[in-house]
């Protein structure tokens, strides 16, 4: 749906004749398509305005350096300003009381993953080694309180809950004062989810505020919001005083156009990113990481680390060196495909990359055919795998018909492998490139020689 | 009250502030001014960048007619099954029981859009059977129930991470068993681009259907009304996975303006059925496109 800003940058410039540097006669026209990608991405429109005036500033007085094209030389200035805005906010990390507990309070709109953000939260200090509490202060929705017991059991995190009668500031001030006595390191409140213009809510978060004298008030933030992203987080930011900013949903396919919005208006940055469902799925914030997503350039950094987490550095170093001596078999074809399956849903791994989710992912990434030649391979016996030689057609009969396939799927392996020894040959005698790469696996979709998944 | 008065009631701040831009446009100089400012208002209303700038050029232009214009634009927008008052809380069920399945990313309401449309139901004294089939997400089920009994449902919910496939299929059969006028289903939130996620819906949609041939009778899209240009993709991606009968706008209670989901309903050719507009169990209204509309442009007497 969405097209890269650098492939619309290429159109608007080649539109434009003799255009070997950027001036007054070409930039806004250049601009407008910025203008477009970032008001699709949710960025709030004044947001947008301030930033193209910047850019604007700069572009006009760049020369383009020998090499770069100019809507190259825009697209990057754009995503430096972005980068800039984003990084320039602060210190991402928490900061910490010197005297424990570190209080902190999350606030938000409903359904933005303040009960789920919370108890991430609560894992991810846990996990630092920090003594950790969570403070069950949204008293609105219903069946709230027990959502956060669960998952702050789960976490292995005491949970304070109200008492009968008792408001969410007396809760808070109450969590506080026994923190403290238990020797906590840090209180999380977790509070309801409230409409900027309810003032009835937005006095009882100031007065839960007052109550936990927080350290730390971070504004929870969905990355699917649209313009309203801006409004909210001014009425927050007046009402009870931001200090970060956390963006939820980004597993999605949102480009979170949202938390620029937020952060032009607080003069906070993001401080954590909740990328999943698990307590265990939340990220630390990398500015250029984001930039890049909210241009439609994707989140190519995010893509390779999240493939190299779940690759198997010893056994792709193991095969590197098969590959080498004998050659693969179809043992190894199993093994990588089975890999490939563990680095989770292909589409979902397309869709880190914006603009490759939907239908594109569908034609690219054709999970159903991954599992059918998982099937195929599985249906080998062990002798097979390693002298595929020998499948001849009554095996090729036996093995389709235990897999649930036809031969010509059978087949369809076979010259997969084919195709993939070929290539590997060709690699080693390329040389370094083979090794030093960590070979096949590496990339997802990017096994040597395999067409298409 | 009247179900248009609270509608229009929940959407007033958005036209209060477009009727001031339109206000601060409409003096001398306007023409390129105002068109500036009309476009970042539509913008301001989510209804994303082209059909901003379109609608701010059609309602300046338009002169005298231009507000109309505008209003015709965006009812264009819609399907014309979806371009009239939706009728959906009134309309008697399709089947005995009928059977709703709703769904929608993290976080949208659905929980509360189950609790709130059992209620109208019940108070229309129909008897209304909740399945819980959100079992991934910790305490759903006690939210539901909470809902259940505010809104005098039965509720059937199986232990946390049961397979929601079951739990639909037993609350189906149990609807058909016990004579329940309609069977409402809550689903766990997903988003859209999780491949597994929408596969399991797919499967409960499947399993629905062999419970009770026919079934379910609708299915409803929770679209969180404070979303973006997101929501296409929330759209087009659910609807790929399973048919769609309505799309329901929650949380318009605040200062979003939800204009996205004119074009989402357009493209995809599925009507808005349901809008929330507050957090009372009786705040859930029929669609009014042209109410919706109204109230989504700035004030007549601006642009006359």
């Amino acid at each position: 749906m969405f097209e890269a800003l650098t492939g619309r940058l290429q159109e608007a410039f080649r539109r434009l004749s003799g255009n070997a540097r950027i001036d007054e006669g070409n930039v806004d026209g250049a601009l407008k398509e910025v203008r477009q990608a970032l008001l699709e991405a949710d960025v709030h429109y004044r947001v947008v305005q301030d930033l193209l005036k910047r850019v604007r500033e700069r572009a006009l007085g760049a020369d383009v350096p020998r090499g770069l094209a100019p809507d190259q030389l825009l697209a990057k200035l754009v995503q430096d300003e972005l980068t800039a805005m984003m990084g320039g906010a602060g210190p991402r990390h928490l900061a910490w009381a010197s005297l424990p507990p570190t209080v902190i309070l999350l606030c938000g709109l409903q359904g933005t993953g303040k009960t789920t953000t919370a108890a991430k939260l609560a894992r991810r200090l846990i996990g630092e080694g920090r003594r950790t509490a969570l403070a069950a202060a949204d008293l609105q929705r219903p069946a709230a309180v027990e959502q956060l017991s669960v998952l702050g059991k789960s976490v292995g995190a005491t949970v304070y809950t109200a008492e009968p009668g008792e408001g969410a500031p007396a809760l808070a001030a109450r969590a506080r004062r026994e923190a403290l006595r238990a020797g906590f390191d840090a209180l999380i409140i977790d509070t309801a989810g409230r409409l900027a213009v309810d003032e009835a809510l937005m006095a009882e978060l100031k007065a839960v505020k007052a109550a936990a004298q927080p350290h730390e008030v971070l504004l929870v933030l969905d990355a699917m919001q649209g313009q309203d992203a801006l409004p909210t987080a001014t009425r927050f930011h007046e009402a009870v005083g931001v200090d970060g900013l956390v963006l939820t949903k980004l597993d999605g396919d949102a480009r979170g156009g949202a938390a620029l919005s937020a952060l032009a208006v607080t003069g906070k940055p993001v401080k954590f990113l909740g990328v999943g469902e698990k307590t265990e799925a939340l990220e630390p914030f990398h500015p250029d990481r984001l930039a890049g997503r909210i241009l439609g350039m994707g989140d190519v950094v995010g893509l390779v680390e999240r493939v190299q987490a779940k690759v198997d550095a010893e056994e792709a170093a193991r095969l590197a060196k098969k590959a080498a001596k004998q050659g693969l078999d179809l043992q190894d074809l199993l093994d990588q495909l089975l890999q490939l399956r563990k680095m989770g849903s292909l589409k979902e791994l397309a869709a880190m990359i914006p603009g490759m989710g939907g239908a594109m992912a569908d034609n690219a990434m054709d999970e159903g055919r991954l599992k059918r030649n998982i099937a195929v391979l599985q249906s080998m016996t062990p002798k097979e795998r390693r002298r595929p030689e020998i499948i001849h057609g009554e095996r090729r009969k036996r093995i389709a018909k235990g897999s649930g396939t036809r031969v010509e799927d059978v087949n369809l392996v076979l010259r997969m492998h084919e195709q993939m020894r070929t290539m590997m040959k060709r690699m080693s005698r390329g040389g370094r490139r083979g090794g030093g790469m960590g070979l096949p696996g590496r990339m997802g979709g990017g096994f040597p020689g395999l067409p298409r998944f | 009250m009247g179900w248009k008065d609270l509608f229009s009631r929940g959407l007033a701040r958005t036209r209060e502030a477009l009727g001031r831009v339109l206000s601060a446009a409409s003096g001398p100089g306007r023409g390129p001014e105002a068109e500036r400012s009309l476009e970042e208002a539509f913008l301001g209303a989510d209804l994303g960048p082209e059909l901003a700038a379109r609608l701010a050029s059609a309602y300046v232009r338009g002169g005298a007619r231009g507000r109309a214009e505008a209003a015709d634009a965006l009812l264009d927008c819609l399907p014309p099954a979806g371009r009239g008052p939706s009728g959906f809380l009134a309309a008697a069920p399709l089947a005995r029981p009928e059977v709703t399945l709703l769904l929608g990313v993290n976080g949208s309401g659905k929980t509360t859009t189950a609790g709130k449309l059992a209620a109208a139901w019940t108070s229309r004294g129909q008897r209304v059977l909740l399945g819980a089939g959100d079992t991934f997400r910790a305490a759903a089920a006690d939210q539901l129930g909470l809902w259940a009994a505010r809104a005098g449902a039965e509720l059937l919910r199986q232990s946390e991470g049961a397979d929601p496939a079951a739990v639909a299929f037993d609350a189906v059969r149990r609807g058909v068993a016990a004579g329940f006028d309609r069977v409402l289903l809550d689903t766990a939130g997903r988003l859209q681009t999780k491949v597994n996620l929408m596969e399991e819906l797919k499967k409960v949609h499947r399993v629905v259907g062999k419970a009770l041939p026919g079934a379910p009778h609708r299915v409803l899209l929770v679209l969180d009304g404070t979303a973006g240009q997101n929501m296409a993709s929330q759209a087009r991606l659910f609807a790929a996975a399973v048919p769609l009968d309505g799309l329901v706008v929650t949380k318009l209670d605040g200062t979003a303006r939800a204009g996205a989901v004119l074009k989402v309903s357009g493209d995809t050719g599925v009507p808005v059925a349901l809008v929330g507009l507050g957090e009372g169990a009786g705040d859930l209204a029929d669609f009014d496109p042209p109410a919706f509309i109204e109230a989504l442009l700035p004030a007549a007497e601006g642009a006359a």
